[in-house]
């Protein structure tokens, strides 16, 4: 009836009874759940919980909701990093000199990489591309409201379901890309890879869906005038993001697929017996994983080639340089996953061919530093933290492709693969670059999104506690994998290790004070945002100053219809230029306006596909089955009752609204 | 005097982090190699770090001199808003990271080529035969095959300073990767596989060895030593391990099989030759057929067969 | 001024970047069934197993259904509903028969010993046609959809939009199984 859940051997409750850290974790948790449930219920706001977050298709809230989850992700997988650090520290001889088991530790990997990649950066990316793209390119909403909301009910119920192994079951021990044959039956018979198939096989849905939403906005939505050489440069790294994910996370799909059937079904693909080869998953999870790190920094780049022109107050060098860059790595990320293996044994042409091809990359990429250096030439920079957070991936950034080409080598990377140097050059890439670049894009929007600023002092130390926290800890890293550490040991024999080790964790901590002082900004804001009582007062549109895309020419935060009028753009740097012809702001014959309406039914898919992957957790057939069914049903009910004509917004709310707007640039001071 | 005290004491706090520093970097192994490969691979490694210092030390100390130089409350600087494009520096920020990376591309292809892992070292001279070992990652320790001597070990490799390893690399169930650092080149073990290493040790010493692929619960156990001796200690220690009263036929090695955390060392005296065929083929339990005939069985019964299939060249089985 | 795009031609443009990655996802599946083409261990080989001719006939019976399908989306444009619906039903018949042929074929392979769990190759060609069949599936409940939605709002734009996404996939899917056609019968026949 229960499947599993009532199987004595799949150790149901094993981790809450042995594990008092987990056990911890998870009342922690449960409170914290308790309490915002309670908070929600006190002060009566389940209503517009539900009307204004929940069932919302407006692109700029789920931006939002998507940034909330990957910031709290964020905190699960450092968590999990941190918890390791300490670990590694003290695992010196013997099995039981650390605090953690090792059935305990390779789940704190694995969940971490999972965790890092699939919901803290996915979500991330995807908070930017909605909220900013729509409005970068004078849109009104995305091209499907609907799609934008069923994706994100979805991702969520993925991250939902990721932390349910926390305390039902466990989860995987295998490494972020779960290589058979450890993660068939034969290597772990638990609920530990079935959790991780199912929740990233949901997030991996959800990301498509999301990457067709934005590929239709971006193609077909831009504001009249906006030739796609005219379009900002974060939309450009976006467009070649989502045609990224189109192509590459159906592979994910597939390969998580074939997997699942082997679990599930006995089949033979990546199996030891039945002729099945493991090998074959290999190739496939890096036809997936080498472009998804492009995935990753793509949008990064995308944002610091935003941000350094308005902290330069200079346009961005080299435009048409930076849209061919992109290009060219879309196309490269294809042709190189074979680096990640090196050590298979291809032959002298399969290798070299890798490596050049991936060397090449470093060209592209080396273009976009180049061009962000020289818009810093002759400009006028100002160290407002965005900015800060810009100069910081840099300066690492060009470090972790130093070390990156170093291991596109074969024959330097026989001595580098899977040992820590390896560790230390991706997290030097992902955190100098994807890590940085997206913190960098998250202050820098902050203020559209809010109205207000992130504080500053807050602001550089959290930045500071990044930044060198990295350094010390990624360093040791480097080399400990010269000294011969491999990846993923839970201890080590080795005592010239352990002062490194030692470094590395101080390194973590350092890096929590950055995350400390990060969230003490945000909670600066939540306080703003309770005093107001969540009618957060408009603000002026341009606190940067020198910005030059659309969306600061809209009020912070903007109107639930973005732009009272399709702005007609000119040139690349549409509000820059409007700014510079003397445009003036239109306030009044306002017309109405057309909305999507709001609807529940991505909520219902989303929850109904976390029962359904819950139920394949747990081999509760019935219970995926209807609910597999009912997830079908509600969206073929939403085609035939969903109000898919939407509704107007009257020309009187339209003037009401930009009248506040009004309002607040007179006091401020500014005609526009 | 309280003052001096704590001096000392700094001094000593010092002292201390600074020496385990140094002795930690006594210990960089990968840049200490003691064998022909791992001592190319240093090369190759720190040509590749200074070819791409020579153009990331620039671009750091520009990125700090520009953000310094043209902050904004250095107003006599020259501004220039509008200016973004420009032909020469656009051909010096394609062409320098060109450059350099054909010159690496160049780098990399030769020490490819000429330290592919299944081919024989370049140094080796044509009457000198190498010493052949096969290595079996199990669940969770290596065994390592002499099919020469006809004996086998668990986590123990001896072999002669000056001789060519060519080592055979497959693994039972989980997949794992060889890494000896001081000699160089990992190189997976695999299931159904069989993969190919020649190494070369130049001197005589005990090598740490890792396992370089994450396989399960008990894989931080799975180091183990190669030790690098005279030819006559080699011999000795062949004579050590033929007096062991184990032997390695194939119900031995089922029971190797089993999963057991950090294992010492073990000795066979005497070994089935064809088992480590039998490993990557999958036939070791008595009445199972071979990979290889199954494969070839098949792959004549098909257009895709024909045209899909690959065989290895084989493993080498004397 | 409206905001620009959201009409039908839109969802149209969204609906084709669904089927490229759909067709990600087959290409995946095809390039497995070819890894694994001669991965037969001591299973049943499908030369011995495939009947050419029968599945000749399911080919032709979903090569037809695509045809009914255009004539379906053409007496759309002419605005007749009761010609699209007879040509959709007749879609649809097709479809369901060439489901039952599958499934007919499927029971033959597991009667023969062809079964998933008894090899690679057995595993890759249920997957694939699997995952095939499961979209025709897919397709036939729209179908059952559009007849609801037709009976309820007629030719409205919306529907003629859903009718033309439907079309998409189905002649994307008729193109899919020529390439199963192909790789797995044709070549696995040779």
């Amino acid at each position: 009836m229960f499947g599993r859940l009532t199987d004595p051997t799949a150790g149901v409750l094993f981790a809450l009874q042995n594990e008092p850290i987990v056990l911890f974790t998870v009342l922690i948790l449960l409170g914290v759940t308790a309490l915002v449930l309670a908070v929600l219920t006190f002060f009566g706001l389940w209503k517009t919980f539900w009307c204004n977050w929940i069932t919302t298709v407006d692109h700029k809230r789920i931006g939002i909701m998507y940034v909330i989850l990957a910031l709290i992700m964020l905190i699960r997988g450092f968590a999990d990093a941190i918890m390791m650090r300490v670990h590694q520290a003290m695992a010196l001889g013997s099995e039981h000199a650390g605090y953690l088991s090792p059935d305990h530790y390779n789940q704190i990997f694995t969940a971490h990489g999972t965790i890092m990649i699939f919901f803290m950066a996915t979500p991330f990316l995807f908070g930017f591309f909605n909220y900013v793209i729509p409005l970068q390119l004078g849109a009104r909403d995305v091209a499907f409201p609907f799609l934008n909301n069923l994706g994100f009910w979805i991702t969520c119920a993925g991250a939902l379901l990721i932390n349910i192994s926390l305390g039902l079951g466990n989860f995987a021990r295998v490494g972020w890309l779960a290589y058979p044959p450890l993660s068939e039956l034969t290597g772990s018979p638990d609920t530990g890879v079935d959790y991780y198939l199912w929740s990233l096989q949901l997030s991996g849905i959800a990301t498509t869906m999301g990457a067709i939403n934005f590929i239709a906005t971006i193609i077909k939505m831009r504001a009249p005038g906006m030739s796609m050489m005219k379009m900002p440069i974060f939309c450009w790294t976006a467009l070649v993001t989502n045609i990224l994910i189109l192509a590459i996370y159906p592979v994910l799909a597939a390969t998580f697929l074939l997997l699942a059937s082997d679990r599930y079904l006995g089949m033979h693909f990546f199996t030891n017996d039945g002729s099945g080869n493991p090998m074959v998953y290999v190739n496939y999870i890096w036809m997936f994983g080498h472009p998804e790190v492009y995935v990753l920094i793509l949008p990064a780049f995308g944002i610091l080639s935003e941000v350094i022109p308005t902290f330069s107050s200079k346009r961005l060098f080299g435009y048409t340089s930076m849209v061919w860059a992109t290009i060219v790595i879309l196309i490269l990320s294809f042709l190189v996953w074979v680096h990640h293996f090196f050590t298979m044994g291809g032959g002298v042409t399969v290798n070299t061919f890798f490596s050049v091809a991936t060397m090449i990359i470093a060209v592209p990429t080396g273009v976009k530093i180049f061009n962000w250096l020289f818009t810093m030439y002759k400009g006028r920079i100002r160290f407002d933290l965005p900015m800060l957070w810009c100069l910081g991936m840099m300066f690492t950034f060009v470090g972790g492709g130093l070390a990156g080409v170093m291991l596109s080598l074969p024959a330097a990377d026989w001595q580098f693969h899977n040992s820590l140097f390896l560790v230390a050059h991706f997290h030097h890439t992902i955190i100098g670059g994807v890590v940085f670049g997206y913190l960098a894009g998250f202050v820098y929007w902050f203020p559209k999104a809010f109205g207000l600023k992130l504080n500053r002092v807050l602001g550089l130390i959290s930045f500071f506690g990044w930044f060198f926290g990295f350094y010390l800890s990624f360093f040791p890293l480097y080399i400990l994998g010269l000294m011969g550490a491999s990846r993923r040991l839970q201890y080590y024999m080795e005592p010239s290790w352990q002062p490194l080790f030692i470094v590395a964790m101080i390194g973590a901590f350092v890096i929590a004070i950055g995350i400390l002082c990060m969230a003490l900004q945000v909670l600066i804001v939540i306080w703003y945002g309770v005093k107001y009582k969540g009618n957060l007062p408009v603000q002026k549109n341009d606190p940067w100053g020198d910005t030059r895309t659309l969306e600061w020419s809209i009020s912070s935060p903007p109107p639930a219809y973005n732009f009272a009028n399709i702005p007609q753009v000119k040139t690349r740097d549409a509000y820059w230029n409007m700014k510079e012809e003397g445009y003036v702001r239109q306030t009044k014959n306002f017309t109405k306006i057309h909305m999507p309406s709001n609807t529940s039914a991505g909520f219902w898919t989303g929850m109904l596909s976390l029962v359904v992957g819950f139920g394949l957790v747990w081999h509760i057939w019935w219970l995926v089955i209807i609910s597999f069914i009912s997830a079908i049903l509600v969206i073929i009910l939403y085609s035939f009752f969903g109000d898919n004509s939407g509704y107007y917004l009257s020309a009187e709310y339209v003037q009401k609204t930009e009248d506040h707007f009004s309002a607040c640039l007179e006091s401020e001071g500014i005609r526009l | 005097m309280l003052w001096v005290g704590w001096k000392k004491k700094i001094f000593n706090i010092f002292a201390i982090v600074g020496l385990s520093f140094l002795l930690s970097a006594c210990k960089i192994l990968v840049l200490q190699p003691e064998g022909l490969v791992a001592k190319a691979q240093r090369t190759l490694i720190i040509t590749s770090f200074v070819l791409m210092l020579c153009i990331v030390i620039p671009v750091m100390i520009a990125i700090v001199v520009f953000a310094i130089k043209y902050h904004v409350s250095n107003k006599d600087r020259e501004y220039l808003p509008e200016w973004s494009e420009s032909y020469s520096i656009e051909c010096f920020t394609w062409g320098v990271p060109i450059l350099i990376i054909t010159v690496l591309a160049i780098l990399s292809g030769y020490f490819t080529y000429r330290y592919e892992p299944s081919k024989s070292l370049p140094i080796l001279r044509a009457d000198e035969k190498s010493l052949q070992i096969d290595a079996i990652a199990l669940e969770w320790k290596w065994l390592f095959i002499y099919p020469e001597y006809g004996i086998a070990t668990i986590n123990e490799i001896y072999a002669p300073t000056g001789q060519q390893v060519f080592m055979q690399l497959t693994a039972e169930s989980v997949m794992n990767a060889f890494w000896v650092p001081q000699l160089g080149t990992v190189i997976y073990a695999m299931p159904q596989m069989n993969a190919k290493l020649h190494l070369f040790s130049e001197k005589n010493g005990s090598f740490i060895g890792m396992p370089a692929h994450y396989s399960g619960e008990g894989f931080s156990g799975m180091g183990f030593k190669w030790y690098s001796v005279s030819r006559d200690a080699f011999e000795n220690w062949v004579a050590r391990v033929r007096q062991s009263s184990l032997k390695l036929d194939r119900s031995t090695y089922v029971a190797l099989t089993r999963k057991s955390k950090r294992n010492s060392v073990l000795y066979f005296s005497g070994i089935n030759k064809d088992l480590y065929y039998r490993v990557v083929n999958r036939c070791v339990l008595a009445g199972s057929k071979c990979n290889e005939d199954l494969m070839r069985l098949a792959a004549g019964k098909s257009l895709w067969g024909r045209i899909c299939s690959v065989f290895d060249d084989g493993v080498n089985s004397e | 001024m409206n905001a620009p795009g959201h009409d039908d031609s839109i969802k149209i443009f969204g609906f084709w970047l669904y089927i490229l990655q759909d067709l990600f996802l087959f290409a995946t599946l095809f390039a497995n069934i070819a890894v694994f083409s001669s991965s037969y261990d001591a299973g049943p080989i499908a030369k011995d197993l495939i009947s050419l001719p029968f599945v000749m006939v399911e080919t032709f019976v979903l090569l037809f259904s695509s045809i009914s399908y255009g004539f379906s989306v053409i007496q759309m444009h002419r605005n007749s509903l009761f010609g699209t619906r007879i040509w959709m039903a007749v879609t649809f018949l097709l479809g369901l028969l060439f489901i039952l042929m599958e499934l007919y074929e499927f029971n033959h392979l597991l009667n023969e010993g062809a079964t998933p769990q008894v090899s690679a190759y057995w595993s890759a060609f249920f997957i694939l046609i699997g995952t095939h069949g499961i979209h025709v599936t897919s397709g036939l409940i729209w179908m059952i959809c559009m007849f609801v939605h037709l009976s309820w709002r007629g030719l409205c734009a919306e529907n003629k939009m859903r009718l033309t996404c439907l079309s998409l996939f189905w002649h994307f899917l008729d193109i899919i199984w020529i390439g199963v056609f192909t790789v797995v019968y044709l070549f696995g026949a040779l």
